[in-house]
């Protein structure tokens, strides 16, 4: 009765990346065990050698657009940006906890080998193209990420953190869970190809298909929408950023945020794009939804981000109001024939992203002491003359989360607010704008801190060799990007999500 | 118009980034060899925009020394520049004012108090690539960034070199500028999408021959939105009242040569911008808003003058007077004829050299005194001759003074305003108000800074004027009596550019629409 798929069937090639780093995963578990406990930094230097090698089969299969595993994974431009997303926030994400697990006397090799399941998780994310396959990628990107967070422990902060996070996250995927089963209930597909061509026949049926589409979109949404940390489920975002290791931090803000919006980009856009509630709408039923969400998260993130005192929590609620931004190119994909121009802004949101969060993560981290304190606003006084180099790149990362030209920010709003107006979609327009200019007022803070005000400044015990190279590859792509917007640009051309949409 | 070819504008633009770079490379302890690098390269980048003037042919309307380069080529964003009349003075003023503003830091005390010489030079470079960059790009996209990058270097110069209220007054500067191009950002996106390219001369083009068309009836269109996504950023740089209250804090705050650049030439990419986007992309709205905006530039221009006259600071009061003479600039803009709109530009230049003058004398004062309370001062002319001298005749050229810059400008925006079929005879009769208003606040703070008796002993042994405080008068002075007796040739330089602006506006005047 069962056929069993053939290896051509399977075609693995689509996936190798993913796959190639899981075995990696795997195997550097059982290699830890011999490595003995004063060099575990060989882990680390295997563990990125193995995202490096991911990255470079995910470069040789950029082009491949095509099915794996009998079309629950999806190998096509829109995965190969995402794993580059991905794996380049794994590999800066190593290069910082090199140091820094050492000083925090939290040297331990599953540290690595979590981390890359987690980014094998992520990955299988950004590909999946089958309702069950998202749901086992989340709870694999997931579960490392609740050991990681509370990695510190028994430093209580970062028990909590741990915690909170898990309890959290488990009712996510509930969530996630139910809605992917109503979809299921209405279409009798979870492969998301087949949701598309069930939905129309659904639709034209009586109407608790409808109901049932609507409900199971929400709960998806839901559900990704704690992972991507928007407004209303962002509650654990603050105390989970704090209380995780800051390399670790730096790594989760952007690799779950781009994993979550990778699925939620493939289920809305493949998916669900046509579950509208009158035949003749030209948007998704979906999108008001996503609109009042992306507003939400704009004006809590950016409003909350004033008050903080901490660089960590700061950073939290900007990515926060980050994924607001992001969530409003979700929302002008919801507007027929805008999708693609949608999704490709949002892939190069997250790029920019990756570089500029990571590199403000890592000045965090080079300032941050031993036991994890001074993280402080006020610790950035004076840093332009104790490290000057330090503080320069600090600056342009606070200017190009702001989104001022030249930084890779900008180029990122740019593509948003352009997805956003075709949309037609103005007010969410200028909802963004304004609320961006509040986030200028404390990200300048840091820079006042920095510059304008006159202390001791930090010695930045933290910027070792390694800490100082993931900076400077972050401050050289967020420049980049930048000023040479058209490397970026040739990438997310080539991603298609609505090819089937007639 | 499509020249891939390398223009002069280019390397007048980047000349500064050259700067720039070597600065960058250059230790901390060379304070002498950053300071003259940074002076050498600014006057280089003033001799190559001469050149930029010499090569101009100005009986072309177009632009000239066309060069594009693909940016973004898919979404038709392209590093475009292009000069013609209107840009090019203004470019020459930024060229022209840079070395005064780098000289003029030399002997600032702050620079000395605080240090990081290499890093305010280096903003300094920042600052003039990116003026420059405003007055001669020709992408939207690409003018935006310019626009926004100036903030940055201001924002450093005015916080860190600044006076006590450095840090507010700072970040007020970034958030209020920042605030209003913002919008502009959401303006020009939706420009381009509906044009399908950013390239200005194209849309521009388009609007002319119809096949682009922003709805533009009445006050609340889809155009006039646009206009105003636009003239709200440009309206706060100008500052056009009631967006103004940046700028005190501002000019009050930064260091001498922040003040000069800030007045000299930051403030002009505002009417520049009206002139050079606002008019020709929306000329419906610019014709059915024109009474409004000139209503709020002759509140200006009155309310400027007014509250100049209450000051006590000599700064605040030459800040003021700063919104008054805008005033003058946009009420001329929105003329909408050829003879406000040369006025207006031809005042622009002269606003950055009066001003910008002002600003330096002041700043002369302050390193001897460190107050800019006018009580302080008092019969310093008895003290300090030749600086007495040179404050008379820069504050005759701001307040108009026939014979110098002053004078022809807003005599021109005058009878352009009186012939004007949009405004006409209350806006030019008020408007000759704050004529007279700033000959009373000018002379009031001359009366008070410099005639009379010495009354406080510490003005009796003022250091006399350095060589090098002399060498940032002359230029200004040149250059203020030559517009004043000579203005021809700016005239001309600009006469093709503004008669064919004006012409594609006028076509919109309603009664002209009318006709069969």
């Amino acid at each position: 009765m069962f056929h069993i798929p053939t290896l051509e069937e399977l075609n693995l090639i689509g996936a190798l990346p993913a796959i190639a780093l899981a075995t990696w995963a795997v195997i550097l578990l059982v290699i830890d065990l011999f490595i003995p406990k004063d060099r575990k930094q060989t882990t680390a230097w295997l563990a990125l050698g193995g995202i490096v090698f991911a990255f470079a089969a995910n470069l040789l299969v950029f082009n491949n657009n095509s099915d794996a595993f009998s079309g629950l994974y999806r190998a096509d431009a829109f995965t190969g940006m995402l794993n580059i997303v991905i794996l380049g926030a794994a590999a800066l994400g190593v290069l910082l906890s090199m140091d820094y697990l050492k000083r925090a006397g939290i040297e331990r090799g599953e540290f690595y080998a979590l981390l890359l399941l987690s980014v094998v998780g992520m990955m299988f994310m950004a590909g999946a193209n089958d309702l069950i396959v998202v749901f086992v990628a989340l709870e694999l990107l997931s579960i490392p990420l609740y050991v990681l967070t509370a990695f510190r422990a028994p430093e209580l902060k970062s028990e909590e953190a741990g915690l909170k996070y898990f309890i959290l996250g488990a009712f996510s995927s509930a969530f996630f869970v139910y809605g992917a089963a109503l979809i299921y209930g209405a279409t009798g597909t979870t492969q998301l190809n087949g949701v598309f061509d069930a939905i129309g026949m659904a639709l034209s049926g009586e109407g608790q298909a409808l109901a049932l589409l609507l409900l199971g979109s929400g709960l998806v949404l839901v559900g990704l929408g704690f992972k991507v940390a928007v407004v209303p489920f962002h509650a654990w975002t603050p105390d989970v950023y704090e209380g995780a290791p800051t390399p670790l931090t730096a790594f989760m803000s952007v690799g779950s945020k781009t994993a979550g919006f990778a699925a939620l980009l493939r289920i809305m856009v493949v998916g669900l794009p046509t579950l509208m509630v009158q035949m003749t709408d030209v948007t998704a039923a979906w999108q008001t939804t996503v609109w009042l969400i992306a507003a939400a998260t704009l004006i809590l993130g950016n409003f909350v981000a004033l008050a903080q005192t901490n660089i960590k929590r700061l950073l939290a609620y900007s990515s926060i109001a980050h994924a607001g931004y992001i969530l409003m190119a979700v929302a002008a994909a919801g507007t027929t024939g805008v999708a693609d121009m949608a999704v490709q802004s949002a892939l190069i949101y997250l790029l920019a992203y990756m570089f500029t969060n990571i590199g403000a993560f890592a000045v965090a981290l080079a300032i941050e002491k031993d036991d994890g304190t001074g993280t402080d606003l006020k610790d950035f006084i004076g840093l332009s003359r104790s490290r000057p180099v330090l503080a320069l790149m600090m600056a342009v990362f606070m200017l190009s989360l702001t989104g001022i030209p030249l930084t890779g920010g900008f180029i990122g709003k740019f593509f948003v607010f352009r997805a956003t107006l075709e949309a037609g979609l103005v007010p969410l327009a200028i909802i963004g704008v304004l609320t961006s200019v509040v986030s200028a007022f404390y990200y300048i803070r840091v820079v006042v801190n920095m510059y304008l005000t006159d202390g001791a400044g930090d010695p930045a015990v933290g910027a070792t060799a390694r800490v100082n190279w993931a900076t400077y590859i972050a401050f050289a792509g967020t420049l980049l990007i930048g000023v040479l917007p058209v490397l970026v640009t040739a990438l997310s051309d080539r991603v298609v999500l609505s090819a089937l949409i007639p | 118009m499509d020249a891939t070819g390398f223009s002069l504008i280019t390397l007048v633009l980047f000349l500064p980034m050259v700067g720039f770079t070597i600065l960058m490379f250059m230790r901390e302890e060379q304070a002498s060899q950053i300071r003259w690098t940074a002076l050498g390269v600014s006057i280089v980048t003033f001799v190559a925009s001469l050149l930029l003037w010499a090569g101009f042919d100005s009986s072309q309307p177009g632009l000239q020394m066309v060069q594009r380069w693909d940016w973004l080529p898919t979404y038709g964003i392209s590093y475009y520049v292009g000069i013609d009349g209107l840009s090019l003075l203004l470019v020459i003023l930024t060229t022209f004012i840079m070395p005064l503003a780098i000289l003029s830091s030399f002997r600032a005390h702050v620079l000395h108090e605080r240090g990081r010489e290499k890093l305010y030079y280096m903003f300094m470079m920042l600052l003039e690539w990116a003026m420059i960059g405003v007055f001669v790009v020709q992408d939207l996209m690409i003018f935006y960034i310019f626009w926004e990058i100036t903030l940055v270097p201001m924002y450093f110069l005015i916080g860190i070199w600044g006076a006590e209220k450095r840090v507010y007054a700072a970040v007020k500067f970034f958030l209020y500028t920042m605030a209003g191009s913002i919008l502009m950002l959401l303006a020009i996106l939706y420009v381009g999408l509906q044009a399908g390219t950013f390239a200005l001369p194209e849309i521009i083009a388009n609007v002319q021959n119809g096949t682009l068309v922003f709805p533009g009836d009445g006050l609340f269109s889809t155009q006039s939105f646009l206009f105003l996504g636009f003239l709200i950023a440009f309206a706060i740089k100008v500052p056009i009242w009631p967006l103004h209250s940046w700028l005190p804090d501002a000019h009050v705050q930064a260091p001498t040569a922040g003040s000069v650049i800030l007045a000299g030439v930051l403030l002009k990419m505002g009417t520049y911008g009206i002139v050079r986007f606002c008019l020709p992309m929306f000329p419906d709205a610019s014709v059915q808003w024109a009474p409004i905006i000139a209503t709020l530039a002759v509140i200006g221009i009155i309310y400027g003058a007014w509250v100049s006259y209450a000051q006590q600071d000599v700064k605040k009061l030459v800040a003021y007077s700063s919104v008054s003479h805008l005033g003058f600039v946009v009420l001329g803009i929105f003329a909408l004829n050829a003879q406000g709109l040369s006025g207006a530009t031809l005042q622009m230049v002269n606003h950055g050299l009066s001003t910008g003058g002002l600003f330096l004398l002041v700043g002369m004062l302050y390193e001897r005194r460190h107050t800019k309370d006018i009580n302080a001062y008092g019969g310093i002319w008895k003290v300090m001759p030749l600086l007495g001298g040179i404050s008379l005749f820069v504050t005759l050229s701001s307040m108009g003074l026939p014979g110098l810059n002053g004078f022809i400008g807003e005599f021109t925006i005058l009878m352009g305003t009186f012939g004007s079929d949009v405004l006409g005879f209350f806006f030019a009769l008020f408007a000759t108000l704050g004529v007279i208003l700033a000959a009373v606040y000018m002379l009031y703070m001359f009366q008070k800074v410099f005639m009379g008796e010495v009354t406080k002993p510490e003005n009796e042994n003022l250091e006399p004027l350095h060589w090098q405080e002399i060498a940032v008068m002359i230029p200004l002075i040149i250059a203020i009596l030559w517009i004043g007796l000579q203005p021809a040739p700016f005239f001309q330089t600009m006469d093709a550019s503004v008669n064919a602006l004006v012409t594609h506006v006028q076509e919109h005047f309603p009664t002209v629409a009318q006709l069969p």
